[in-house]
């Protein structure tokens, strides 16, 4: 454990995190969620849990973005009521 | 995000050449690595749930990058279910078979009545049987919340 990489990773991670729910635009939410889940894989590998590192790495930003994606494809801008 | 729908409507969504040899070519080797990462999981980090989520995220990179048909004729919906019914059957049955020989649910050691192999040994055979079917099960799972949720649920046009 490195103190400064720990905790530029845990600044990056607060700063996806307070974005991801602050933007407007649904696609550009799911992207910055993907690069949130990322920097989590990063902070878990620096930890020394790489076993979690990679189920965040494979589910988290893998998986699950695309998943966001295809259901905000469905979705429109304006709601119709 | 409407240009993106109507040109997925246009069905012109998918038709770049570097995209489809890109994922042609890079697809074998993933799933290499879901498989490595599958039967490696009792040494190194991984296991059952990470391998088949590499070994499903192939498949949905077939899907992204070609249209919904082809990920389709790639991965047939009775394969995908038969495959992880299977998964979730080897698990199960692993466990089961434990049971009935004797000993404790998922206690593998006993196992050696059936096969003499040594207890020791058949600890760590176990593990990797019931890894191959908890990676079955979940690549199986990936693959069909994705066709789901791109499709609409119907699985007949999506992304």
């Amino acid at each position: 454990m490195i103190w400064g990489i720990d905790l530029l990773i845990l600044l990056l991670v607060v700063i996806c995190a307070f974005a991801t729910i602050t933007i407007k635009d649904l696609l550009s939410a799911a992207i910055v969620f993907g690069v949130y889940s990322f920097l989590m894989c990063l902070l878990w590998a620096e930890m020394g849990a790489v076993d979690v590192a990679f189920m965040e790495a494979t589910v988290g930003a893998g998986v699950s973005t695309i998943l966001f994606i295809g259901a905000i494809l469905h979705t429109s801008r304006r709601s119709k009521d | 995000m409407k240009l993106l729908q109507e040109r997925i409507k246009h069905s012109k969504f998918g038709e770049s050449i570097i995209i489809e040899t890109t994922i042609r070519i890079m697809v074998p080797f993933i799933q290499l690595f879901g498989l490595y990462v599958i039967v490696h999981g009792h040494y190194s980090p991984g296991g059952g749930f990470q391998g088949g989520v590499i070994l499903g995220a192939s498949f949905i990179l077939i899907g992204l990058g070609y249209d919904f048909k082809t990920s389709l004729t790639r991965m047939k919906e009775k394969t995908n279910i038969i495959l992880g019914n299977l998964g979730a059957l080897i698990f199960t049955g692993v466990a089961l078979l434990c049971a009935l020989m004797g000993g404790l649910f998922l206690d593998y050691s006993v196992l050696d009545k059936l096969i003499p192999l040594g207890a020791i040994e058949w600890r760590s055979f176990g593990i990797f049987l019931v890894e191959v079917g908890v990676g079955l099960a979940v690549m199986s799972i990936m693959v069909s919340l994705f066709w789901d949720i791109c499709s609409g649920g119907d699985l007949d046009e999506g992304l």
